[in-house]
């Protein structure tokens, strides 16, 4: 019996390719988010609003993940920008790989912000980087104000927290300061928006401050601040 | 299933080429943010390293809990349900020492009939 020392990451192959995806994006300014949440909870629908918004002010591509159809991307492609689908067929995550694909696909030259919708599922995306800026975890008040607690590797390592279907909490159980404190509690430096994409609520400062981020980061090249 | 398969890919570059080595033991060092379940992790291993080398083999996992220091009296704790406040200061500024890894430690080969 021999033993042969390793240690290494399971996962350096796609950190590695990540690494070059953070670099490309970084040489041509553009700020990159990977949008994780639960199935259902509006990553589709919160991107549909930003492009309603801020299409026009900024430049902007769209990287649809998705099990196995091509139906958020066809929402997208209505809006009018550039928008790579990605099918997984069955994978629960992206990985860094599959991204590096699909900006193979965009006109980088030309582009403010490339917002990633990563498949549905709070678990494995929080273990592929994609060399993304920022992730942007979107929670639904619907799924409950325990879900940070739940998954609490994903909002630890996510940057922004956006909590989405405000309008429906007079009918659920579901209470929105217990949801922030889970969330603060885990990860004290989240930014949190409140937002509603039936009645718009929230949209505008979720827009405002998305677009002063990617401004800065077209303005000044930013170093990989990832992970932890 | 695709850590189960980078982890495989790994042990491909590692492990003796020869027909008569044998994986026998996989150590894991697996950080309690990680997300990753062992149970579900041998499950898929087991299913990804059918035929090849390290079919069979024994996945040994160190847990490693979640550790971080408050970079404003810099005392390190172990956090608690997730609770990312210093209990000694309760600072929320901390940063993460330990939690995440989703390490190979070694390998244990056998090889067969060897002298």
């Amino acid at each position: 019996m021999s033993v042969i020392t390793i240690e290494r990451k399971i996962l350096e192959k796609n950190d590695e390719i990540a690494r070059q995806n953070r670099a490309r994006l970084a040489e041509h300014g553009i700020l990159a988010l990977n949008m994780v949440s639960s199935p259902g909870s509006g990553k589709t629908s919160l991107i549909e609003r930003t492009l309603e918004h801020l299409n026009g002010k900024l430049r902007i591509a769209v990287i649809e993940g998705d099990v196995h159809t091509s139906l958020d991307a066809e929402r997208i492609a209505r809006y009018r920008v550039p928008v790579v689908q990605i099918v997984t067929q069955g994978g629960c995550h992206l990985d860094a790989h599959l991204v590096a694909e699909a900006m193979a696909k965009l006109d980088l030259a030309h582009l403010d912000l490339l917002i990633i919708e990563n498949v549905g599922n709070l678990v494995c995306p929080a273990n592929y980087d994609l060399g993304e800026a920022m992730k942007v975890v979107i929670i639904s008040t619907t799924e409950g104000d325990d879900k940070p607690l739940k998954y609490p590797a994903m909002f630890r390592q996510a940057e922004v927290l956006v909590i989405n279907k405000i309008d429906l909490l007079p009918y659920l159980n579901c209470r929105l300061d217990a949801l922030k404190q889970h969330a603060l509690q885990i990860n004290p430096a989240l930014k949190v928006f409140e937002t509603s994409c039936t009645t718009g609520a929230g949209i505008p400062d979720w827009c405002a401050w998305l677009e002063a981020m990617t401004r800065r980061k077209s303005a000044v090249p930013e170093a990989p601040g990832h992970g932890g | 299933m695709s850590i189960a398969r980078s982890l495989l890919e790994m042990i491909a570059q590692y492990a003796p080429a020869n027909g008569r080595a044998r994986v026998k033991v996989v150590r894991l060092r697996i950080g309690e943010l990680a997300g990753v379940i062992p149970e579900s992790l041998r499950f898929c291993f087991e299913v990804a390293s059918e035929g090849t080398v390290a079919q069979g083999a024994e996945l040994q996992i160190e847990h490693v809990p979640v550790m971080s220091r408050c970079t404003d009296c810099r005392c390190d704790f172990e956090v608690e349900q997730y609770a990312f406040i210093c209990p000694n200061c309760d600072s929320p500024n901390v940063e993460l020492i330990s939690g995440n890894e989703l390490d190979v430690i070694e390998l244990e080969v056998e090889e067969e009939g060897c002298p």
